[in-house]
């Protein structure tokens, strides 16, 4: 297992190496740059800029330099836009606020999704499978950007519960991690289901069944296991996309997380700032599908690492 | 793993069940004693920085004129009254302004604020090294600056900037510039704190922490109390500001809320006093429901289409100006844009300092028919493929859907809508790669001069390829008018020239809508987007 992972580590190193070259280039390629304003400056004011950041260099000096900075002094250099702080303190800044929502929002998502699945799938075509599945259905096809100013509106603006935005005190997490945390675990819900009603079907299931375990036994230690599957592996990704932030809500809300940073630092041209979420976001999304892969031989006796 | 989940979600749902909601207020002020007086504000977005040599932009302007104030300062219906200097004379020649300081003009660490902290500021600001974004604001008009900037000159002293003795002040100018006091109001001309700033990375170096709340030292009417980026900047009445006894509001809290929808539920909630915007579409319910929470002011800015006058079908003026024609301006304010916009049907926002334009055209659809006929395309037969291009965004959509509509209707013409990404849209403007485009400007201070400086031959954002040499004489010789009312003639006669070439297509003049609780006393707008703090207050 040990081995599995480290060749993982290993091939790592290219598959983000190609990720920041494409993307140094591609963002660069892209007309405009950070200091394309409406009001033009004079010609000498825009050289000047352009020294102050080096980008009077020629580009592969600048690829090289960046390359460079990263690599030997972790490094990732000022932002183009807000020009007091490194895309390191903006990083240092927001990640934690977007682990926070994720992390909320994920445990919403895993409490009711799993829930809901699990009992469609147990009580499958009774009325509470028709609830639970309606609800999960609901819950994909209703978008943040709606679900999220519903719910202002009604415990916010109506009961006056909670602040409409914002991210000051412990209470403002509730409403953009509920929001957040719903659509995912109307995803949940459905996955679990399906893999649930796959595994319920399967001859270890009988022959627990058949040796007298519990209902509940049979659910919880023989089937779910196996019926988390499709969950894992959808787990990976998702939990990369979570936790890096989502540009919707934190929009909404009005949250100073990194997703809103990942979205702006493109419009804004922010090379700097845009590499250094990339090449954030690249790496917690290949370490997540190795933990995920990790997970699934745990979960799955039929796999093995190789 | 189902048990460790569970004391998860138990965790999560503790530590929100736990929490009680702050009052309204939230951050910052939780331990107040309750006579303080906290005006809460949507700012619009969040602040690149608060160094006035760095930034761009109105959210910056707001708060910078919060933290600073320049040599003169505008009262909300924009006379120029005392800042940092208490008098001024100015030359016969109009080209030396003496200012004579306060002597008790102080920055917010206590030190005393002198002439020679201007001298220091105007010089870091044309340092190249430093690369400020305004600088030519400085070079255009100062003696010697341009060559500073350029490494012609390397000795400051020799520059139109003096400071004879620690209370007087001397800008001497390459040429007049009657404006010159209201621009002295833009930030590019706030002093800024010398030894702070040495303090922390020098005098050249662009990213510095001089402006973090623990370091900042200014000179204007608040102190920088916190700054959580993304949340929320705390500003609190300064103690050593020279009219203190006169700003009447403790504490602003500035929060950059982007989205117009969110400001509304946060001013409903009761987390907002003023907003920055009021979503188009709630505009008419808050003024059937609430009219005493919604303010328009008027806004230094004209909307407008810009032609490229260098392409086909626009290098022909009747084309130009059977578009302007062709369209119902009072109809689009009233139907599409609803916050009270201006139709415009000249070129500079009227009666702004006193300014009134004498000449303007009317919309006239057979006028408009006849002169595309004339131009070879009667009733729109054979008339070119053109696209409009505009930046994506929907109210530029929205416009432009409806004077396509307008034209195709009065005229026959059928044109495409073209929308780009903002810097995209921005870099094609700069290559004049269009044919027609939305375009918008808004001052940088008031006064007319702005908007007639936009269509100089070569102008940087002129962008139109249009020139007229009699029109940049007229240009040049209204700097040296004696008065305001020989420049205002002179911009007349430059607007008769605008209206007969047509080079760009007027549309309306901007406003600014927002929504603003009833406890707010005395808040006014600047026709720049500004908020003179010292006459607000907040009734009890």
């Amino acid at each position: 297992m040990l081995r599995f992972i480290a060749r993982r580590v290993l091939e790592t190193i290219p598959v983000l190496f190609i990720i920041v070259t494409a993307t140094f280039f591609m963002i660069r390629f892209v007309p405009g740059g950070p200091f394309t304003a409406e009001k033009a400056v004079t010609p000498e004011v825009m050289r000047n800029l352009e020294r102050a950041y080096h980008l009077d260099q020629p580009l592969w000096q600048q690829y090289a330099n960046y390359l460079g900075r990263v690599i030997f002094h972790g490094d990732l250099g000022p932002s183009f836009k807000y020009p007091n702080r490194t895309v390191n303190e903006i990083i240092a800044d927001k990640l934690p606020v977007s682990l926070e929502l994720g992390l909320l929002s994920l445990a919403i998502a895993l409490a009711v999704g799993l829930t809901l699945g699990v009992l469609a799938a147990v009580k499958r075509n009774t009325w509470i499978d028709y609830v639970c599945s309606s609800a999960a259905m609901i819950g994909i096809c209703v978008p943040t950007f709606v679900l999220g100013p519903l719910l202002v509106l009604t415990f916010a603006i109506h009961f006056g519960w909670f602040n409409a935005s914002g991210w000051y005190t412990p209470i403002d997490r509730v409403l953009p991690s509920l929001t957040l945390g719903c659509v995912y675990a109307a995803y949940v819900a459905r996955l679990t289901r399906g893999g649930m009603l796959e595994v319920l079907n399967q001859d270890y299931i009988r022959t627990a069944r058949a040796k007298g375990a519990s209902e509940t036994r049979v659910i919880f230690h023989h089937a779910l296991r196996g019926g988390l599957l499709p969950v894992v592996s959808f787990l990976g990704p998702a939990i990369a996309g979570i936790l890096t932030g989502s540009f919707v809500i934190e929009t909404i809300f009005q949250i100073p997380g990194l997703g809103r940073e990942f979205v702006n630092s493109a419009f804004n041209r922010d090379y700097t700032l845009v590499l250094g979420t990339v090449i954030l976001y690249a790496a917690l999304l290949i370490g997540l599908n190795l933990a995920v892969d990790v997970a699934q031989v745990w979960l799955n006796p039929k796999l093995k690492f190789e | 793993m189902l048990s460790r989940l569970t004391l998860l979600l138990a965790a999560a749902l503790v530590f929100s069940g736990c929490a009680k909601k702050e009052p309204t207020a939230t951050a910052g002020s939780g331990s107040n004693p309750p006579a303080r007086k906290i005006l809460r504000f949507g700012n619009g977005s969040e602040p690149q920085d608060l160094d006035p040599q760095i930034v761009t932009g109105t959210v910056e302007y707001r708060l910078l004129q919060t933290f600073c104030e320049g040599l003169v300062n505008e009262d909300p219906q924009m006379n120029i009254i005392p800042g940092v200097a208490e008098r001024w004379e100015i030359s016969p020649d109009g080209l030396t302004y003496t200012f004579h300081l306060r002597a008790d003009a102080k920055w917010s660490n206590g030190d005393p604020l002198t002439a020679q902290d201007f001298v220091q500021s105007y010089q870091r600001e044309l340092t190249p090294a430093l690369a400020c974004a305004y600088a030519y604001m400085l070079f255009n008009h100062v003696r010697g600056a341009k060559d500073y900037y350029d490494g012609k000159l390397t000795d400051f002293a020799q520059t139109g900037f003096q400071a004879p003795d620690a209370h007087t002040f001397v800008l001497t100018l390459v040429q007049p510039a009657p404006f010159l006091l209201h621009a002295l109001n833009q930030y590019a001309w706030y002093p800024v704190h010398i030894p702070t700033i040495k303090k922390f990375g020098g005098m050249t170096q662009r990213s510095t922490a001089w402006t973090r709340p623990e370091n900042f030292v200014g000179n204007g009417p608040y102190v920088l109390k916190s700054w959580t980026p993304n949340q929320l900047i705390v500003a609190e009445r300064s103690p050593t500001y020279w009219d203190r006894a006169h700003v009447k509001i403790d504490e602003i809290d500035f929060y950059p809320v982007e989205l117009a929808d969110t400001e509304e539920r946060m001013f409903r909630a009761g987390q907002l006093d003023i907003t920055n915007e009021v979503p188009l579409t709630k505009l008419a319910i808050y003024r059937r429901e609430h009219p005493e929470s919604v303010r328009v002011d008027p806004y230094d800015g004209i909307y407008f289409y810009r032609y490229n006058v260098a392409r086909k079908p626009f290098d022909d003026v009747r084309v130009r100006r059977a578009l302007a024609l062709a369209i119902d301006r009072e109809s689009l304010v009233k139907n599409v844009t609803l916050a009270d916009e201006v139709p415009a049907y000249n070129f500079v926002p009227q009666n702004l300092l006193g300014y009134r334009s004498t000449d303007s055209f009317k919309a006239n659809v057979a006028e408009a028919r006849r002169l595309l006929a004339e131009a070879g395309y009667p009733d729109g037969r054979g008339f070119p493929r053109v696209d409009l291009l505009y930046n994506t965004l929907e109210k530029h959509k929205t416009i432009g859907e409806a004077l396509q509509q307008m034209w195709r209707k009065n005229l026959g013409v059928d044109i495409n809508l073209v929308n780009e990404e903002w810097k995209v849209y921005i870099d094609d403007q700069h290559a004049r790669n269009f044919q027609i485009e939305r375009a918008g400007w808004i001052a940088d201070y008031v006064d007319p001069h702005v908007f007639f400086d936009l269509w100089e031959t070569g102008g940087g954002n002129n962008d139109s390829n249009w020139g007229n040499a009699e029109y940049d004489r007229l240009l040049h010789s209204s700097l040296s008018a004696r008065d305001n009312t020989g420049r205002y003639a002179i911009y007349h006669r430059m607007e008769k020239i605008l209206l007969d070439e047509m080079p760009v297509l007027p549309i309306f003049y901007y406003t600014r809508a927002r929504l603003i609780s009833p406890r707010v006393l005395g808040f006014v707008n600047t026709p720049v987007d500004n908020c003179p703090w010292k006459y607000v207050d907040l009734a009890p």
